[in-house]
């Protein structure tokens, strides 16, 4: 028995167990899978059928046309705009936010260094409260929040306002209706949003590393680089890869914040489109079905090769203290 | 507030030729931007946060021409604006009635599905618990097309379909749960798999059923991983946006965040502003006031399912 305890498979039940065993079971999991399969397996296999087919709100008819949405995707320049834009997201948002994340975090925990040795810098436990707002926050807060941030002064836009206020006239511009600005705007927002659940995520990974390493460190005379470089960033690397992908699929998923700040179409000139909104536009303005299947298709390949690649690249022997 | 002054190190001895590298002279200086940076990031998270409150209680004409001061008296009435004109107050109870249904059922059936895969071997386990964990990396917009047209057609269903379909607050709460399975049941699996199997035992000896065995002992054990899960699952489901939108487009209808969101719209044109930030408000001010109360449960539970 005692041995049973500890292990962390399906532990095979004693022969008390078998007693009834079916019945239970298949009744524990009618409910879970059968909503489960309804409103989830059974659209995403449909949405892959539906995907190659003409299936538009005109036609009503769901007629096989093989890769042919696929093909008009990618001669479609307004899709490449999205996919390039997604692009963006995937590489920009995991990169400011994680290092971000990790430079925050280091600050909070181990940035000071004293009489006491090496440990978090004063008023650490407020800023772990205050860098959290934001992600529990509805993204539509945060969405509307940030579309009057960026709004013409005109229209109480704050930020055109400030830099008016500091004689800094020549760059107050309508953000949200620059193409050239609309599109960063959004990943600013989205790091704003998520840097928070990096410093928190990170911070808790540099609590359990031991203060005597940071101790040894300081004696051998490393500087605060060195440390961070050789001490804390190996010894947190396993979150630091794990909370990467997370952020890297999390990015790939900006319909809200583009939906709400820039609309619709993907904000002016469409410049600011992504292959959520822009699925999206395609299937409920549009009602051309097939088409959306594909782009949702698109985004699935698009999210799978990179969780994969990611965990394949990134992965290193793991560093064990204890 | 957050820079720190370096004392000199206690323990080391009087002056020596050159200074431990990191501590001295060098590390005031570090300390003191550090603590720059740190603020700059606090005041950047906590400022549109507090325009937004300030601009709540303003007129309108306050707004526009003096977004820094303080209104010149509380204009509490911007809030019953919002509330009832605005619709923020129907939009409110929408979101409390369906996140009253949908996280309750999301959290019994994924510990029921989760107990079940964890616990006992049957043909067919593994592929299951694939199943719902699988549905953690698929993106949710390949699936919005069919999901449509999936509740659109359970409303024409006899009986049940008066209270399925489009626009009906059960059907929404169900698609959360859906939504919600592939990570709770990851996450419970992964906690009842560390429970001790022999309290199990024992009351199977004891002569307990297996339901009484999962309601009586197991359920019980498991609260920490359910009051994590838990906590995921209200954020999650209260700031749910993308399906609303799809499958909630009466306006009576709207929740929350997609009702404020579409208010953003209709409200900026109409050029009140003050009654969209006291809805701004009504929305956030509820969330931040717990998580400030439960912050580490809250921290934890949001984490919790990156560091599994």
């Amino acid at each position: 028995m005692a041995q049973r305890v500890a292990r962390g498979r399906v532990s095979k039940p004693g022969p008390a167990l078998q007693h009834g065993k079916y019945l239970f079971i298949v009744v524990f999991l009618l409910f879970p899978v059968g909503i489960y399969g309804l409103f989830t397996v059974s659209p995403y296999l449909q949405a892959i059928w539906i995907s190659l087919t003409d299936w538009t709100g005109l036609t009503g008819t769901q007629t096989f046309i093989g890769v042919e949405n696929y093909v008009k995707l990618f001669e479609d320049d307004q899709f490449m705009v999205a996919l390039k834009n997604n692009a963006i997201l995937l590489v920009v948002v995991p990169a400011v936010t994680v290092l971000l994340g990790l430079f925050f975090a280091s600050m909070l925990n181990v940035g000071r260094r004293g009489k006491s040795g090496v440990q978090g810098v004063r008023g650490s436990g407020v800023y772990k409260i205050v860098y959290f707002f934001p992600q529990v926050l509805s993204v539509a807060i945060v969405g509307v929040l940030f579309k009057y941030v960026f709004a013409p002064t005109e229209a109480g836009g704050i930020l055109n306002g400030l830099l008016r206020g500091i004689g800094l006239d020549s760059l107050a511009k309508p953000w949200l209706g620059d193409p050239d600005f609309a599109f960063w705007c959004v990943i600013f927002v989205m790091v704003w949003a998520f840097v928070g659940f990096y410093v928190v995520l990170f911070s808790a990974a540099m609590q359990s590393i031991p203060k005597e390493i940071y101790e040894a460190a300081l004696l051998d005379g490393a500087n605060r680089f060195t440390t961070f470089r050789h001490v804390t960033l190996p010894l947190v690397w396993d979150t630091v890869q794990v909370g990467w992908v997370y952020m890297a699929i999390q990015s790939m998923d900006a319909f809200a914040f583009v939906h709400i700040m820039l609309g619709i179409d993907g904000g002016p000139s469409r410049a600011g489109d992504v292959l959520g909104v822009a699925m999206y536009r395609t299937a409920f303005n549009d009602y051309r079905f097939g088409q959306a299947s594909a782009i949702g298709v698109v985004l699935l390949v698009v999210t799978l090769t990179v969780a994969v690649l990611f965990l394949r690249l990134a992965r290193r022997e793991r560093v064990e203290f204890s | 507030m957050t820079t720190t002054v370096e004392r000199p190190v206690a323990s080391a001895p009087a002056p020596r030729p050159r200074r431990t590298p990191g501590v001295g002279v060098g590390a005031g200086a570090l300390n003191l931007l550090n603590g720059t940076f740190l603020l700059v990031w606090g005041l950047l998270t906590t400022l549109p946060l507090l325009w937004a409150m300030v601009s709540s209680f303003k007129t309108n004409r306050e707004f526009l021409t003096d977004p820094w001061a303080l209104p010149d008296v509380a204009r509490f009435e911007n809030f019953s604006r919002a509330w009832t004109v605005a619709n923020i107050g129907q939009y409110f109870v929408n979101s409390i009635i369906v996140v009253a249904i949908s996280v309750p059922l999301t959290m019994l059936l994924g510990a029921m599905a989760a107990y079940v895969l964890s616990r006992y071997e049957f043909p067919g386990n593994r592929v299951i618990y694939f199943a719902f964990v699988g549905g953690l990396i698929f993106p949710v917009f390949l699936a919005l097309v069919p999901l449509f047209f999936v509740v659109r057609n359970l409303g024409t269903v006899p009986v049940i379909g008066e209270f399925l379909g489009l626009n009906s607050f059960l059907s929404l709460a169900l698609v959360y749960v859906a939504f919600s399975m592939p990570f709770t049941v990851f996450f419970l699996t992964a906690f009842f798999r560390t429970q001790p199997t022999s309290i199990a035992e024992a009351a199977i000896v004891d002569g307990c059923s297996h339901f009484g065995l999962f309601f009586r002992v197991m359920l019980p054990m498991a609260k920490p991983g359910l009051i994590s899960v838990g906590l995921f699952n209200v954020l999650g489901h209260w700031n749910q946006y993308v399906l609303p939108v799809v499958l909630m487009n009466e306006p009576d209808r709207k929740v929350l965040a997609q009702g404020l969101a579409a208010l953003a719209i209709s409200q900026g044109y109409r050029g009140d502003w003050t009654a969209l930030f006291a809805g701004l408000v009504i929305a956030l001010l509820p969330v931040l006031i717990v998580y400030i109360l439960f912050q580490k449960q809250v921290q934890a539970g949001l984490t919790a399912g990156v560091l599994k």
